[in-house]
């Protein structure tokens, strides 16, 4: 009575078979990742030392070590993220929790939307033209990173809002028939409850911001700087820059030094993609409902 | 309390949701220190009705409300009414219990938090009085001294609701309205927050919105019957179901639609 007919036999053939396909999707790709990492960690691994953190490049970029494009990077990234997360933050919870619905938000929502999809090297050029030209900054660490801001703008808000909307609206309506202003229920209610998607959002962005070349390429990041810069006007080297120098514009560099600048790189990015998981999972533990 | 005095009243009540006619001319004396229950089919505009009494409707921004709401006297729809004030004097319990996701205790002190300037805070020994005195209240007490820096949102959900409707009491609110404030809950949690609302009465004119027959009969001292935004019958809650004037007020109770 319960046996399996033939019909019942073909469509667990089908299925199977979808089942290998997706599952070789899958692997393929997964496949990559693991190549490149691995080819990283193979070749990249000779060079990386206490020496190669620490150390100025040497003998026109073929030997020494990447502490300034190391710095300016951590730099550049804190700088943008000083000047990215209170704007975003605010913007999204303007958007939020207080915009009307009506044709204006709805235009500004769809551009922010279209602002995230601008490739990033015509954000260079509107860092160019606004920051080192219109408002004077020549090229230094505060047009690049004023750039790399505007670049991760629409990112921050996106995350913030989303955030802030996954906070249920029943928490909103208890506080407000309790008299509350939007801003008490803001302040003491939904932040408190999405701070942890905020921040993971944010600190998501900081390892694609570290990684970016195009829009510090023109606006303050350097070929080659033998000192560290001391304002914020000055220019600085970073490491995705020092990457792609040391990997095409200089002759003789031993193999294995592109490859540790590249590491690092990804080094930095995969702890910070660490940092965030392990935070947001922190948080979850700690949410309330 | 003076049973005949006017709590809440509503006149020429005309509300729209965009260009949907949700009320049409409501006009509606609720009296003092009772409890009237307002019974009708779904999308009658019960709901609508009791969002108008503490203006909660406004935040979908597409609401336009017209004629007059008086409570306790002051017309709540006038220009000078500040919106904390009045849900201050007019607290609200929702159909789904929804205690913030903080502490049992930061829950029951919110309200009085938000509305005592910095400078006259409450001390710890007040607040405590006051926490005390709310969750016993609504017979709470004794099921939550030993935790009350746990968090709400962890109790059962008759233990929430009660909890919603303690954290009204610190406000020293007037009138509580209260949206089919037990539908998510078991029977005997029901029978529980029945009970604690028959007792509240008195002290507080209460507003019951609800779909359950049976407890507007055994739950409420008046009765207001709507139908499609219309005010059918408002009468005494004995009278309604044993001698209904309107007759779509006695095939409603009857069940012939709802």
């Amino acid at each position: 009575m319960f046996t399996a007919t033939s019909l019942n036999e073909r469509n667990d053939q089908v299925q199977r078979r979808f089942r290998l396909l997706f599952l070789v999707m899958t692997l393929l790709l997964v496949l990559p990742v693991l190549i490149i990492l691995t080819l990283l960690v193979v070749r990249g691994a000779p060079a990386i030392s206490l020496e190669f953190l620490l150390a100025y490049p040497k003998s026109g970029m073929t030997a020494g070590g990447i502490f300034p494009a190391l710095l300016g990077t951590i730099f550049l990234v804190a700088m943008a993220l000083l000047f990215s997360v209170p704007l975003g933050i605010a913007a999204a919870i303007y958007l939020s929790e207080y915009a009307p619905d009506n044709w204006l938000t709805r235009i500004i929502n769809l551009a922010i939307i279209n602002l995230a999809g601008v490739p990033s090297i015509v954000h260079a050029l509107f860092g160019v033209g606004a920051f080192v030209i219109f408002f004077g900054f020549g090229t230094s660490i505060l047009a690049a990173s004023l750039t790399l801001a505007i670049m991760t703008l629409p990112v921050v808000i996106v995350a913030t809002r989303e955030s802030l909307q996954a906070v249920p609206q029943a928490f909103r309506e208890a506080c407000w028939a309790l008299g509350a202003t939007k801003w008490q229920t803001i302040r003491r209610i939904v932040l408190p409850n999405s701070i942890s998607g905020i921040l993971t959002g944010v600190i998501l962005e900081v390892s694609r911001t570290a990684g970016e070349t195009a829009p510090i390429m023109f606006t303050g990041a350097a070929f080659f700087l033998p000192f560290l810069p001391e304002s914020v006007y000055d220019q600085t080297m970073a490491l995705s820059l020092h990457l792609f120098v040391v990997a095409t514009q200089v002759p003789d560099v031993p193999d294995h030094l592109p490859y540790g600048v590249a590491l690092v790189l990804v080094g930095i990015v995969l702890i910070m993609n660490a940092t965030s998981i392990g935070f947001r999972t922190y948080l979850r533990g700690k949410k309330k409902w | 309390m003076v049973a005949s005095s006017i709590s809440v009243r509503t006149q020429k009540l005309n509300l729209w949701y965009g260009t949907f006619q949700a009320l049409f001319d409501v006009d509606l004396e609720i009296k003092q220190g009772i409890i009237t229950s307002l019974i009708g089919p779904s999308g009658c505009g019960k709901s609508t009705l009791l969002r108008c009494m503490n203006r909660i409707n406004e935040r979908l921004g597409y609401v336009r409300t017209e004629g007059r709401v008086d409570i306790d006297g002051q017309n709540i729809y006038a220009e000078e009414i500040e919106l904390a004030q009045l849900r201050k004097q007019v607290g609200m319990v929702f159909q789904r219990p929804n205690p913030l996701p903080i502490s049992i205790r930061d829950n029951v002190l919110f309200g009085t938090r938000i509305h005592t300037p910095k400078a006259d805070k409450l001390s710890k020994e007040q607040e405590e009085e006051v926490l005390e005195g709310a969750l016993r209240e609504v017979l709470l007490w004794d099921n939550v001294k030993d935790r009350l820096d746990d968090t709400a949102t962890r109790l059962s959900l008759e233990e929430q609701q009660k909890l919603c409707i303690a954290r009204l009491l610190p406000l020293k609110p007037s009138v509580i309205l209260m949206d089919e404030p037990c539908s998510a809950l078991d029977p005997k949690a029901t029978e529980a927050v029945e009970e604690l609302i028959w007792q509240m009465r008195g002290t507080y004119t209460i507003v019951l919105v609800t779909h359950n027959m049976a407890q507007a009969r055994r739950a409420s001292d008046e009765c207001v019957f709507m139908l499609m935004g219309k005010m059918i019958e408002h009468t005494e809650t004995a009278d309604l179901f044993v001698t209904p004037k309107d007759s779509r007020t006695a095939d409603y109770i009857e069940g012939r639609y709802g």
